[in-house]
Order: structure tokens, then C-alpha cells, then sequence
């Protein structure tokens, strides 16, 4: 076992602790008495209820959805699926203001109906929520079933077309296995995503009939100060995400590709071609419409924005970088200590991983809060707003950054690494020459991730931010909450643009004419 | 008896291009290098690959334009020929009835089958239970009941050791001469072709020649065979 592998161990281990500490900490504070108000028991239930209709909803769609995109080849489908991927980068709140320009009170939709002498909408509250769930989440499905259908033997549709399967049969036959080993997982890892979305349930949500468990947290700290009520509702939140991302690990095994030997065709199947591509259209306009009525919104504010919005900006971008370098650093670091422990010890190594995974479930609000608690006397937490901040996106990052580098660095060890033992190469000579020019791409890729995810995150920061540490996305929220919607709509654009283009640069950098 | 006329046989940016006659009843084996165009063959004769010029027949019936379902032809694939959530009596049932619901007769068809290809008391079984030759089986005896005029193995055998290979192939020749079949077997063995066939064609870079007995096949090569045969 060589330093770096300990290295890495040792970093793990501190996460693991440090995440440990902070739920100890919420524990002791709420004094164990576990008296849940009404108010904290309608929140309970509110989480529970739109994140179980978000999913089932995005569950509901993605399936016609993917199986028109899977069955269907048009020009530009290609660069539909790969649309599909870009939610996970967009920040929540530009979708959130865009998805209020379509369905807002004031929104698109409204004017509509108002020409028609129907009543405009109002979602805030459940809907919005809903629907902002809706929206980011089938893509995701989406994709997932994309997947599992490519995992669809092709031989087994040309068997459905020589046996002369109906449609029925090629269903329930061919496509309903492949639904069954693939949606529990899928409709799970929703129903994670959108118990500890905050950024949604801030903006859309609130009130006493719509408040999450973690907005409750966000109102005990900002509002009341009251940390008993704060980490008695964090260890809820904490028990509700390991629950659902256990049972999520013990399901969620979507089985090995179990691709077959002839390259996919187009299935072209005659039946239902028109309620195929109506399908695709009416997903698209209701994914696209948002994006697209922030950019033209937000267009010819972006010219003329306040000084506030471009510090906070500059400020976006400092704290993106820091973080997406520090979560590729610790994400290599502690796979390489996994890759060099499974070789003594394979299952403690499985086990190491799984750990960091799970404890990774648990929502960064609570950790926020659970390390506010700790280093409340000690420090300022507001004056350490913002590495708080950095920290908890790199942590955020993390399992995208372990998922792609474990295998890629076992890889690199069982083709050059055999070559680099013979040859004696150790130390900074191997990682230089042996282990980062197989990393190049996968690290480049999680760092534009986290730098994209940590650039439009608005979580930590609305707890312990002011005006002097404001992150882009928080001006953007406050600009909101005034109401001054044209400078938030020129704020969003700009937000979209950096994420996207941050994102787009850090992984070009991957991008080599190197053949490896 | 198979016709290709003047056939160009396309899949994807890749064009096969074949005219000629396969004699039948009898077996032809299908030779040739890797990505020839052995397969875009057969795929094309079972109705899974566009026909974009000439004809495809079989004992005088056009089929060019013929849905799959409705081919005189079934086809075993090297693999994922069974549906892994199906029984071994399901998944050969599915030749029968693609819902599955066999008359009293039919129920003693499928038994009658699975007894031919020897697969009595696997009945239950998924096919995760079965072995390589086993599922080959199954896929057979549901070629069996279909009871089309021709059979195509796209290197149905190919996973499979020497032995049971070898097993499998007389199997197919034992069945093939009862029921008068016209076989067409891509494989990479030539000694398959030995082993079996009466014709063998060979496929080169996009193109099929037409059909040579196996005696002259093996005894006086074209120099392009001797060549892939290393001879």
C-alpha cells in the first residue's frame, strides 16, 4: 500500500467523520425530544407528497417519452437525447424563473386564458413545486430508460417481427422486463432528488401548506433562530434521505448491459407513429419553452446589469472553480486509495465506497447546518459563508467525480500500471506518467460537472450569505423577491451562460489529440 | 430453394451484393472473413435488413417485399434467442401463439418438440438454468414447430465448444433432412461446413459468390478461398 492510496483512505475517512460529527451535533441540539408541531409534521408530510408525485409524474412521461425516441430516427435526435443531459447543468433557479414566465401568474399561459375570459394560474405552492420537479426530472428518467432500452438485445425485436408479435405482446414481452428492472431505481432516485431540492420548494414553494422539511430548517435558522426546532428537523431530513437512498442502493441495480451482438436498428414500427412524435413534440416544448423565454427575457437586460449582479458573478465563477478543483483533487485521491484497497481487501473497499455514497444522500443543507452548529462559538458563520460554500459543492460533486474515476484509475492500473511495477515507477514519476494521462478526460469532465453544479447551487449560500458574499444565484433570488423580474431575467441569462460555458471549457480541456 | 437476383442487400452505409441460387433441400454453409457480409445475407433474407435492389426468392415465391412474420424462413442468432423472463415450454410456445394461448393440441405439439431436441424435464426452466447448447435448443425447437421451409444459424453455434457444437450441428442435419429443410449456416469454422453441408458459399468484401459442393470447395479453391482458408 503505497502513501497516496493511504492518502486518499485518510480523506475518506474525514468525510465520512466530518458528516458523522454534524448529524451528532443535530442530534445533541435538538436534545433528542423528538415533539413534532403541527407545522413540522404538515412539512414531513408535504416533502413526502410532492416528491412522491414528482415521481411518479416524471415516471408517468419519461416512459411514452423514451420509447418514442428510442423507436423513432428523425434529424436532430441525436442532439434531442443530448439535450435531454442538460437540465443536471441548468440552474434551478433560471428554470424556475422561466418556468414562471410560461406558467406564472404573468406568465404566457395566463395572458392566454385571459383572452379566452378563463381565470390566470396561480402555481405556487404544490403545482409549482410539481412541475418545477417535473421538469428537471424527465429528462433524467428519460435518459435512464433510453439506456435500458438500448439494453434491449436487438435480436429479441427481429424475433418480435418473425414471430409477428402485436404491438401488446412486443410490449409486455420485449420492453415491460427492461421497464421492471429499470423504473423502481429510476422513480427512487427522483423521489431522493426532490426530498432535498431547496432551491425549488424556496421559490415556488412556502406558506404554511407548502413548506419542505428543509425549507422549515432554512425559516428555524434565518428566521427564528431556533436551533432546536432546526436540528431536530435536520436529523428527520438526514433519517428520511438514508432510508430512501438505502432502499435506492438495494433496488437500484439496473443489472449489467446485457447488450446483444447486433448493433440497435431503428425498431420502425409503423404502429403509432403519429402519437410517438406528438409525444416528443409536446415533451420538447414544455422542456425548451423556459430556457428559451429566459434567454429572449433576459437578452437585453444582460447589457445593462447592476454592479451588484457582475461581483456577484465574478465572486459565482472564484467559488465554482475553487470548488470543482477541490472536488476532483479529494474525488481522485480517494480513488486511487479505492482502487489499491480493493486489491487487499475487495469487499471493505465496495463497503468504503458505498459509505461515501450514502452519507453524500444527505441533504448539504443538513450538513450546512450541523457544521453551523459545531462551529458556532468558535467562528463566524457568516464570515465563512463562502468556503462553507466551496466545501459543500465539492462534497455535492463528489459522487459524479468517484463514479467516473474509480473504474478508469482500475483500469489504468491493470494496463500500465503492471508495465509501471516492472519498470519501478513510483511516486509523483507514475502519477505524471501512469495514472493522469488515462484521467485526463474523466477528470475534466467532473470538474466542468462540479464546477457547473456549484456555479448555479442556491442552497448553503441563502442560509448564511449577505450582501458581501451574495453568490450569483442569490442576487438573483432577492432580485426576484423585488420584484425587478427584467434584472433578474438578465441576471438568469448570464447565470445560464456561465454554467453552460464553465462547464464546456473545464471539459474541453480533456479533450486531447493524444490518442489515450 | 433460395434465389438472389441481382440482390443488393444494404445495412447501414454497408452494401452486400449477391446473385445466385441455393439449391435445396440440403445445407449450405456460409463462409468468409469477418465483416464480409454474412450476416446482411441472412438478416436481409429474414426481412430485418432492406432488399434496395432485385429479388429475393424461395421455391419460386417473391419475397422481397414479404413482413418478416410472414417469411417462409426462422433464424437463430448466436445469443438471445430466449427471453430470459419466459420458461423453456413459454419461449418455445411463442412459435405457436405470441399470446401464448395453445389449444390442448398445440400444448402436445410444444411437449412433442421440446422431446425431439431433447430437452424433456427442462420444461420450467428459465433459460439462466440452461446451458449454451440447451438455449440453442430451445431457439430450435421453436424453429421446429414454426415449420418454415427454410432455417438460417447466423453463427447460432459459434459460442459453444467443439464437442457440443459438433452435437448441435447433427442435430440440425438429422432435422433438416426429416423435414426437408434448406439450411443456410454462417459459421468460421470450415471444418462446420465439413461437418454437414452439401454446398458452401463463399462471401467476400461485400460480395456473395454462388454456392460450390463442399468436395469442390475443399478440393480445388478459388484463389481467393485458398487464401482464406490458408491453404
Amino acid at each position: 500500500m503505497k502513501l497516496t492510496g493511504w492518502l486518499g483512505l485518510t480523506i475518506a475517512v474525514l468525510i465520512l467523520l466530518g458528516c458523522g460529527a454534524a448529524i451528532v451535533a443535530l442530534i445533541d441540539i435538538s436534545g433528542g425530544a423528538f415533539a413534532l408541531s403541527p407545522a413540522d409534521l404538515a412539512a414531513i408530510r408535504f416533502t413526502l407528497v410532492q416528491a412522491g408525485l414528482s415521481a411518479v409524474g416524471s415516471v408517468v412521461i419519461a416512459v411514452p417519452l423514451a420509447r418514442a425516441l428510442a423507436r423513432r430516427r428523425f434529424p436532430g435526435r441525436d442532439a434531442v437525447v443530448t439535450a435531454l443531459g442538460a437540465p443536471f447543468l441548468l440552474p434551478v433557479l433560471v428554470a424556475v424563473l422561466g418556468l414562471l414566465a410560461i406558467w406564472g401568474r404573468n406568465g404566457a399561459l395566463s395572458s392566454f386564458l385571459e383572452v379566452l375570459g378563463a381565470p390566470r394560474l396561480n402555481i405556487y405552492g404544490l403545482t409549482g413545486v410539481v412541475l418545477a420537479h417535473l421538469f428537471f426530472n424527465i429528462p433524467l428518467v428519460t435518459r435512464l430508460l433510453l439506456q435500458g432500452w438500448a439494453s434491449i438485445p436487438a435480436e429479441h425485436f427481429r424475433l418480435g417481427h418473425q414471430l409477428g408479435f402485436s404491438p401488446y405482446v412486443r410490449f409486455r414481452l420485449i420492453e415491460l422486463p427492461m421497464l421492471r428492472t429499470v423504473l423502481p431505481g429510476a422513480g427512487l432516485l427522483v423521489f431522493l432528488l426532490c426530498i432535498t431540492s431547496f432551491a425549488i420548494a424556496l421559490t415556488l414553494g412556502g406558506g404554511p401548506k407548502a413548506t419542505t422539511v428543509e425549507l422549515a430548517i432554512y425559516q428555524a435558522i434565518r428566521f427564528d433562530f431556533d436551533l432546536t426546532r432546526a436540528g431536530m428537523l435536520a436529523a428527520i431530513q438526514t433519517l428520511l434521505c438514508l432510508l430512501v437512498a438505502g432502499v435506492a442502493m438495494l433496488t437500484g441495480t439496473p443489472g449489467e448491459a446485457r447488450a446483444g451482438m447486433i448493433r440497435a436498428e431503428a425498431a420502425g414500427a409503423r404502429d403509432g407513429l403519429y402519437l410517438d412524435y406528438t409525444i416528443i413534440g409536446a415533451a420538447g416544448m414544455f422542456l425548451a419553452a423556459p430556457v428559451g423565454v429566459v434567454i429572449l427575457r433576459g437578452a437585453p437586460a444582460l447589457t445593462d446589469l447592476p454592479a451588484s449582479v457582475v461581483e456577484a458573478a465574478i465572486r459565482s465563477i472564484l467559488v465554482a472553480i475553487t470548488s470543482a478543483a477541490l472536488s476532483v483533487t479529494v474525488g481522485l485521491a480517494i480513488a486511487v486509495g479505492l482502487v489499491r484497497l480493493a486489491i487487499f481487501r475487495p469487499l471493505l473497499a465496495r463497503l468504503c465506497e458505498g459509505a461515501i455514497l450514502i452519507v453524500l444522500a444527505i441533504s448539504p443543507f443538513v450538513l450546512a447546518t450541523g457544521w453551523f452548529i459545531l462551529l458556532r462559538g468558535h467562528v463566524d458563520p457568516f464570515a465563512i459563508a463562502l468556503p462553507m460554500v466551496v466545501v459543500i459543492n465539492a462534497l455535492m460533486a463528489l459522487p459524479f467525480a468517484l463514479r467516473s474515476f474509480v473504474p478508469a484509475v482500475a483500469l489504468a492500473e491493470r494496463t500500465d500500471g503492471r508495465l509501471a511495477d516492472m519498470l519501478g515507477l513510483t511516486g509523483a514519476t507514475r502519477l505524471r506518467h501512469v495514472l493522469l494521462p488515462h484521467m485526463r478526460g474523466p477528470v475534466a469532465f467532473a470538474a466542468g460537472l462540479a464546477a457547473a453544479l456549484s456555479m448555479g447551487d442556491l442552497g448553503v449560500i441563502a442560509l448564511f450569505g449577505s450582501t458581501s458574499t451574495a453568490t450569483l444565484p442569490l442576487v438573483m433570488y432577492q432580485l426576484m423577491g423585488a420584484y425587478r423580474m427584467e434584472t433578474a431575467a438578465g441576471a438568469a441569462l448570464l447565470l445560464l451562460i456561465l454554467s453552460f460555458g464553465l462547464f464546456a471549457a473545464i471539459d474541453r480541456m480533456g479533450k486531447s489529440n493524444d490518442p489515450i | 430453394m433460395i434465389r438472389f437476383e441481382g440482390a443488393v442487400l444494404r445495412n447501414g452505409a454497408f452494401d452486400v451484393r449477391a446473385d445466385l441460387t441455393v439449391e435445396g433441400p440440403g445445407i449450405c454453409a456460409v463462409v468468409g472473413p469477418s465483416g464480409s457480409g454474412k450476416s446482411t445475407l441472412l438478416l436481409a433474407l429474414a426481412g430485418f435488413l432492406p432488399v434496395v435492389q432485385g429479388r429475393l426468392s424461395v421455391d419460386g415465391r417473391d419475397i422481397t417485399h414479404v413482413v418478416s412474420a410472414r417469411r417462409p424462413v426462422s433464424v437463430l442468432f448466436q445469443d438471445h434467442n430466449l427471453f430470459a423472463h419466459l420458461s423453456v415450454t413459454d419461449n418455445v410456445s411463442l412459435g405457436l401463439r405470441p399470446d401464448l394461448r395453445l389449444s390442448t393440441d398445440q400444448a402436445a405439439q410444444v411437449r412433442d418438440a421440446l422431446h425431439r431436441t431433447g430437452l424433456d424435464g427442462l420444461q420450467g426452466r428459465k433459460p439462466a438454468a440452461l446451458s449454451g447448447g440447451q438455449q440453442q435448443r430451445v431457439a430450435l425447437a421453436r424453429a421446429l414447430l414454426r415449420d418454415r421451409p427454410v432455417l438460417l444459424l447466423d453463427e447460432a453455434f459459434g459460442a459453444l465448444g467443439p464437442g457440443l457444437r459438433r452435437e448441435m450441428l447433427l442435430l440440425v442435419q438429422s432435422v433438416a433432412i426429416e423435414r426437408n429443410l434448406t439450411v443456410l449456416m454462417v459459421t468460421h469454422e470450415p471444418e462446420d461446413a465439413r461437418t454437414i453441408a452439401d454446398h458452401v458459399m463463399f462471401v467476400e468484401e461485400g460480395q456473395a459468390h454462388p454456392p460450390l459442393t463442399v468436395t469442390e470447395f475443399f478440393a480445388e479453391p478459388p484463389p481467393a478461398v485458398a487464401e482464406y482458408l490458408g491453404l
